[in-house]
């Protein structure tokens, strides 16, 4: 785990070229595990301190967007004493090919981290091919 | 961190906590301009309040009952396992950016701890624990005799 520790600091998100944010809170990019299986394509995402009902995703064309909003983190009674991370919004999006089936895409949140699942369409399900004798 | 004349002017001058917050930020950020935070996993924020601390970490799909929490005097150890999705034959990866595997931090704490008062919650994949200040600590008010 101790390899790449600069790595896991977190990174800002961009914005596309001159637009800005109506959100005054800084915006990371989730770090994702993507994997597949035969019938799906399983992402997953560090979110910490986005519930479901704070998580928006949309696919629009062909890019999937994320957007995981957190409370603000502010203590009443406490101070930041010391602060080693920044508590923000995470955004990320990613391209996604025709294999994947447009409605069903599931997604759910379980302690901070979002899973989204991208079932293939049936046309790009690998299918074993009986041979026929001749 | 900060100078104190600066520190003496943020509390005296500013009512707007938001701009309070802004300035201890920046202050944290400058302070140590070419390495902002640490790389110690996990990352950790204290929160300094009358009654003692609160530690937060962020640690995203961690198992609750598998994080092991222990104080021995001012020093909070956090330690758990960060375990990566088992995935079957045939699946394969196609991007694998998050962190698994053990890990293990103890922090110092200004402050003797009242063991027995420590309480951690975990939600949305962060981590707090609240450490009461042990009451042989807590600052006392001197009387002023005539």
């Amino acid at each position: 785990m101790a390899e790449d520790k600069k790595d896991m600091v977190k990174q800002p998100a961009a914005t596309p070229a001159g637009t800005e944010r109506t959100r005054a809170r800084r915006v990371f990019v989730p770090r994702v595990d993507i994997y597949e299986t035969s019938e799906a394509i399983v992402l997953l995402a560090d979110m910490p301190g986005v519930d479901e009902t704070g998580v928006d995703i949309t696919l629009e064309k062909n890019v999937l967007t994320l957007v995981g909003q957190t409370a603000n983190g502010a203590r009443p009674g406490y101070s930041l004493a010391y602060a080693e991370y920044d508590a923000g919004d995470y955004e990320r999006a990613f391209t996604i090919s025709d294999e994947v089936d447009r409605d069903r895409i599931e997604a759910t949140v379980k302690s901070g981290v979002l899973r989204v699942v991208l079932y293939k369409a049936e046309a790009v399900k690998a299918r074993k091919i009986a041979i026929k004798a001749a | 961190m900060y100078g104190p004349v600066l520190w003496r002017f943020g509390r005296a001058m500013d009512p707007w906590p938001e701009i309070q917050r802004l300035q201890q930020e920046m202050n944290r950020i400058f302070s140590s301009a070419s390495q902002p935070y640490g790389h110690e996993f996990p990352a950790i924020n204290a929160w300094a309040g009358e009654e003692g601390m609160v530690v937060t970490a962020e640690l995203p799909g961690a198992d609750p009952e598998k994080l092991d929490i222990s104080v021995v005097g001012d020093s909070l150890t956090i330690s758990g396992n960060r375990e990566a999705e088992a995935l079957k034959a045939g699946e394969s990866y196609h991007r694998q950016e998050r962190s698994c595997g053990r890990f293990t931090r103890t922090i110092q704490l200004p402050f003797h701890v009242d063991a027995v008062k420590v309480a951690a919650t975990y939600e949305r994949g962060i981590l707090n624990v609240v450490l009461p200040r042990s009451e042989a600590e807590k600052p006392k008010k001197i009387s002023i005799k005539s």
